[in-house]
């Protein structure tokens, strides 16, 4: 008997990649809201720690995600449609992309470091590091990801990678404006 | 029975059966010691008590899953088990390691000696003789099934089972590595108790109750194994760093209290899986399979596991609510309650499954098993409410008006008097279930007219058997 096609089957990439992806979002999810209920009870802390982020750098980085999600993007269309080489171009600048985020992260992480600021200075780095440091996990993961869908350029696969991307991508447009720009 | 190293499952069913009645009934001891505390105090200090209590119910857990392992791995890789023999010797280093465990406890002997003699680190008692006899049990199992199922078909089920088998087996490992620094000596500890019970001991879980679903409903293997997939991927995604919910107060950085926060408040979400796929593969259902027993401890597993594990997990997971509530009697109702739901009950579900078969005696009236479900389980759900408002009342007595421990404790005798109750109820009905799936030989309860009558004219309806 054939089982009713259910909308799962229609998802893009694979029904486990967006298991991974929903659970991802709940948990940052979770992890902003944390952030957010405990700065209602230091305003004014929160505010004077944030003073210490590059915010420009910051904002340099969420370009560079962006466009790094666009590139992969363009590589799963390009990969459906048998562009191969292309495809492997396209995903392999979006890879690169992630590294020049993860370095500008670095170089963001070594100044905090430089100023004695660690993860136990005030509650705000707590979560700043906490948070922007599992998504960093996350964004070296995703290059690896990329890399590895982009050697094997199989469509299904591409597609899981790219919604993986993606799911960085949108974490770090959530985290952006939360933890450094919020007043 | 398809194949005939099956019954090697029957040995290990009925050692783990006897401990589960030497567990239950040392529960019942120690009740009473709640209720009058010099309760044999001289003969079984409550400590010792304690730890019979825990560690036989772990060791009939273990015998119960390498049971299920030896029973549900030739249906699945069809294949005869590999080595028999390897299964015996096994099951003989068990038995002997947990009568040493007991005797050397029992009797104090070897006071001090590092081989011998007693190891105080909680849950991991046993000597240090015997958690190496537990580790060699482990490899010949190990080797054991793996034989087994490289040689045959491979199922979601049997990697997913030999996943958690394999992962359980090696984070008993860090049971030999006890640092001197108490923080720790709590941290690798965790990496045993908690990535056991919520990690491996989940995969196991998963894959058994999927065995279950697949022959008690007839779904589609398919269908079975995509709810597997997401089961365990939840149980991983929030289990792993869900260990963070140890690390609060045993002197690891603050950052732990927000990582096991959350990670470990998606806990629940394998547990409410679990159920959904129980009912659903039951909705979805397309045999109506006469082992009726089997069913509900399946659904009764899903169910009370996703309540003991799950919620009564969630109640004191939250950093902010644990700094209360740590260590109270809402800790020892999350700690029953879970552990009947998940583990106990997915044990009775396989036994309640295989004993039929594994006996010769299928098919046959399983009323009797039935009733011992709602005995057990409603005993272990009323024990579960009187713990957790004698927890309520401790964390506010005690951690919150700052009374001192032992006044708060006369003052919950009420509710340990009535855990002793549901404790009767609980053993009386592991009594009638061990009675049930060992004695009967024929159907106790006869259908009346309306049965027979369906039995004898609806060709799709199967007696519940």
């Amino acid at each position: 008997m054939d089982e009713a096609r259910t909308p799962f089957d229609d998802l893009p990439g694979d029904l486990m990649i967006w298991v991974l992806i929903v659970s991802e979002l709940l948990v940052f999810g979770a992890g902003l809201a944390a952030f957010l209920a405990v700065r209602l009870t230091d305003p004014a802390g929160f505010a004077a720690a944030q003073d210490h982020l590059h915010r420009a750098g910051a904002g340099f980085n969420t370009l560079v995600l962006v466009t790094s999600g666009w590139l992969a993007a363009l590589g799963a269309r390009a990969v459906e449609v048998g562009h191969i080489a292309r495809a492997r171009w396209q995903l392999a600048a979006a890879a690169a992309l992630g590294l020049v985020f993860l370095a500008i992260k670095g170089v963001e992480y070594a100044d905090k470091a430089a100023q004695g600021i660690g993860v136990e200075t005030h509650p705000f780095f707590t979560f700043y590091y906490l948070i922007t440091g599992f998504h960093a996990a996350h964004v070296a993961a995703g290059v690896l990801v990329l890399l590895l869908v982009a050697l094997r350029g199989r469509p299904r696969e591409v597609e899981a990678g790219a919604a993986f991307w993606h799911m960085v991508d949108l974490v770090w447009v959530l985290v952006f404006p939360v933890i450094y720009l919020l007043r | 029975m398809k194949y005939q190293t099956q019954k090697i499952a029957l040995a290990y069913f009925v050692v783990a059966m006897a401990l589960f009645a030497v567990q239950v009934s040392l529960g019942l001891v120690l009740g009473w010691i709640y209720v009058d505390g010099n309760f044999l105090s001289e003969i079984l200090p409550f400590n010792i008590g304690r730890m019979l209590h825990t560690n036989s119910l772990i060791v009939w857990l273990l015998l119960g899953f390498f049971g299920a392992a030896y029973y549900l791995l030739p249906e699945e890789s069809e294949r005869e088990i590999y080595s028999p023999t390897l299964a015996w010797i096994q099951l003989a280093i068990f038995v002997l390691g947990t009568a040493g465990v007991v005797v050397t406890y029992f009797f104090n002997l070897f006071e001090g000696n590092f081989l011998l003699g007693k190891q105080g680190r909680e849950f991991l008692e046993q000597p240090l003789w015997v958690k190496v006899g537990i580790v060699v049990a482990a490899l010949i199992f190990l080797f054991n099934v793996s034989m087994t199922v490289l040689a045959g078909r491979k199922t979601a089920i049997t990697n997913i089972l030999l996943l958690g088998l394999w992962g359980l087996a090696l984070l008993f490992l860090f049971a030999f590595y006890n640092p001197s620094n108490l923080a720790l000596d709590k941290m690798y500890w965790w990496y045993v108790v908690h990535l056991w019970v919520e990690g491996t001991w989940e995969l196991i879980m998963a894959s058994i109750l999927a065995f279950l679903m697949l022959k008690l409903t007839g779904v589609d293997r398919e269908v079975v194994e995509k709810w597997l997939y997401v089961i365990v991927a939840a149980a991983l995604f929030s289990g792993i760093l869900g260990t963070g919910h140890h690390y609060y107060w045993i002197g690891t950085p603050g950052y732990w209290q927000w990582i096991g926060s959350i990670f470990s408040s998606l806990e629940v979400v394998p547990f409410f899986a679990m159920m959904a796929f129980a009912f659903v593969m039951v909705w979805k259902g397309r045999r109506d399979h006469p082992n009726k027993a089997a069913l509900l401890w399946s659904l009764g597993c899903a169910t009370l596991a996703f309540f003991g594990a799950g919620v009564w997990g969630f109640l004191h997971t939250l950093h902010g609510v644990n700094f209360y509530t740590h260590g109270t009697q809402i800790t020892a109702a999350h700690g029953h309650l879970a552990f009947f739901g998940a583990y106990v009950s997915l044990n009775l579900a396989i036994i309640s499954y295989a004993m039929p078969i594994l006996k010769g005696r299928d098919p046959y009236n399983q009323v009797l098993n039935m009733a011992s479900f709602w005995l057990m389980s409603g005993g272990m759900v009323f024990m579960t409410f009187t713990l957790t408002f004698a927890g309520t009342v401790q964390t506010h007595l005690q951690r919150v008006m700052g009374e001192a421990y032992m006044d708060v404790q006369d003052q919950l005798w009420i509710f340990f008097a009535m855990r002793f109750g549901s404790g009767v109820a609980v053993v009386l009905g592991a009594v009638l279930f061990i009675y049930a799936v060992l004695v009967p030989r024929r159907e106790i309860i006869e259908p009346g007219p309306l049965e027979q009558d369906r039995i004898a004219h609806d060709p799709d309806h199967m007696a519940a058997e």
